[in-house]
């Protein structure tokens, strides 16, 4: 194969991989764009084999990693989609790394000259510690988000801070520079002392990056090791001169961050905040002034004010993931519609525990899409609507925001408390992650039902009979 | 200009940051409600990484790098495959209400 029809090959591959991000505009077209994806990698992997020299090693590797992922992807929940995403990062982070040691060790096989000239070497020690941080830091998120705290404090899902922290982690990223800048201008064959000390070193800082940053943040840090991990694949595909990798790499980060931009927007957190991590550490310690009134009712009740109403706004958070109450809650829903209420959804962005989580968790119940509205959509609408049942959720409804002077004010929230009758189920009065109290649920209008999500939905469906 | 050839990295930095702002623009048009699948297609395009791998691990004979490299195939494939069947997984549910059915 010549070299300009291999470059044509990875264009096209390129193109796909555009068409493929550009499908997921609508529900529509996104099965489509995904068909998209897997023909420019099929394209992108065929057109290397053929140029390679030798093939049994890669066509065995690519057959076991191969069986691992369509096995971990056929059985993994939908529940745990964080977790699986958080896993995959550190794949490509660490296969970075990887690649980033071969090349070094013999840059003949990628057609890199050897020396490996000096500006390649900049790229390698960018792309390496990239990778390396994405990998060390997404392990870190993945034990966070399948909540492996018992194993180790590292996984812990509160944050781990500790005295002193900035400063070490400022310490230990200009010891990676510096070593990184040895690597780069060091004589061939004196490369490898500094380049195994920045590649450590970056090992340790993906770790110390992200202990501080607490569970509820997740779903900014997800998207940030997304970000990465495409950041990372870019600056190998600088060192090895190859546009695809360029193109596909930047495609995900600009993904990444732009997740990680709307993800900070809806917690009206700023990314640095998050970085710098310690939110939430004094989580359930905020005091309550006063023991204000509030009104609480049993699943009956709950199920003779639905069945009255016209509309109702279903409202799931955090807590219904938890409590895997999605199908309980499609099966209300279902009863409902069927008595002519109109039953819609309304999610915050930050519901669940990355980008999107809860839309998938409720088409996973065979919510019809149509049905689950944005807040941008949907806000509106409380006014007129009978109903705002809430579940599970609690600071994403939380009136203080409109309030000037509140901790949160200016976080967009859904307007649950302009809908005529609002009730809400959770486990306890207790104070969201925020750690303030939510003004909503001391509302003359507002019914407290407490209990586990997915058996009180059941109870209100058995109600309902 | 005449009779030089334009260094690489030049070259790379333009397909870089035109690919930015096309990433940008397409992933801004990407409905809230599928971030989630956004998330996990991306990793499997992330995994094109593997292209480097196999250039590694190919190189001819077996030595270090070669190893190094099949490793990093075998660990960007658990992408390749996982990302793209789990995306499709999740693409399969987004239902629209079937006709016929109330509202």
């Amino acid at each position: 194969m010549s070299p300009n029809l291999v470059a044509l090959s990875y264009l096209a591959a390129s193109a796909l991989f555009i068409l493929a991000l550009k499908g997921l505009s609508h529900p529509l077209s996104a099965r489509r764009g995904n068909r998209f994806g897997i023909a420019g990698m099929a394209l992108a992997v065929l057109t290397t084999l053929v140029i390679t020299r030798r093939t049994d090693l890669t066509l065995g590797a690519l057959a076991a990693g191969g069986a691992i992922g369509w096995l971990v992807a056929r059985r993994v929940q939908m529940t745990q989609m964080p977790e699986l995403v958080a896993a995959m990062h550190s794949l490509v982070g660490l296969a970075a790394v990887l690649i980033a040691v071969a090349v070094v060790a013999n840059p003949a096989a990628f057609s890199v000259p050897d020396p490996v000239p000096l500006g390649n070497r900049v790229e390698l020690f960018i792309g390496t510690f990239v990778g390396a941080m994405t990998f060390s830091g997404s392990v870190i998120a993945f034990g966070k988000l399948a909540g492996l705290g018992g194993l180790t404090r590292l996984f812990s899902s509160a944050p781990v801070v500790f005295k002193g922290q900035h400063v070490v982690n400022l310490a230990l990223a200009f010891v990676m520079v510096g070593s990184g800048i040895a690597f780069v201008i060091a004589e061939p064959g004196a490369q490898w002392a500094p380049f195994a000390v920045m590649t450590t070193v970056a090992f340790v800082l993906g770790v110390l990056v992200i202990i501080p940053i607490g569970g509820a943040d997740m779903p900014v840090v997800i998207s940030m090791l997304n970000s990465y991990s495409g950041w990372a694949a870019s600056g190998i595909g600088f060192s090895l001169n190859n546009p695809l990798l360029i193109v596909a790499g930047s495609l995900v980060g600009s993904s990444g961050a732009i997740l990680s931009y709307i993800m900070c927007k809806a917690m009206n957190r700023s990314f640095f905040s998050v970085i710098l991590g310690g939110f939430g550490a004094a989580e359930g310690a905020a005091t309550r002034a006063e023991q204000k009134a509030f009104r609480s009712g049993s699943p009956d009740d709950v199920a003779f004010l639905l069945g009255n109403a016209e509309s109702v706004i279903i409202i799931p958070g955090y807590g219904l993931a938890v409590a895997r109450a999605q199908h309980a809650v499609k099966e209300m829903a279902q009863k409902l519609t069927d008595k002519g209420v109109t039953v819609r959804y309304a999610i915050h962005p930050v519901a669940g525990r990355m980008p999107g989580h809860m839309n998938v968790l409720l088409a996973e119940a065979e919510v019809p899409y149509d049905q689950v509205l944005e807040m941008d959509e949907v806000n509106s609408d409380f006014g007129s609507t009978d109903i705002a049942f809430v579940l599970g959720a609690n600071d994403v409804v939380n009136p203080l925001a409109e309030q000037p002077g509140s901790p949160i004010y200016g976080m967009p929230i859904l307007e649950a408390h302009r809908a005529r009758t609002v009730v809400v189920n959770k486990r306890s009065m207790a104070s969201g992650y925020a750690g303030i109290d939510n003004p909503l649920f001391y509302m003359d209008k507002t019914m407290m039902v407490f209990g586990d999500a997915k058996k009180v939905v059941e109870d209100i469906v058995k109600a309902m009979d | 200009m005449h009779g030089a050839t334009v260094d690489p990295l030049v070259t790379n930095l333009m397909v870089f940051v035109l690919a930015v702002f096309v990433g940008y623009h397409v992933v801004w048009n990407v409905t809230p409600a599928l971030h989630t699948p956004l998330m996990s297609v991306t990793n499997a395009i992330s995994s094109v990484i593997v292209v480097g791998a196999i250039l590694a691990a190919g190189s001819g004979g077996l030595d270090f790098g070669t190893v190094l490299g099949a490793v990093a195939v075998a660990l960007a494939a658990v992408n390749t495959f996982g990302g793209f069947l789990v995306t499709e997984r999740m693409l399969e549910m987004f239902k629209k209400r079937e006709r016929g059915e109330k509202r």
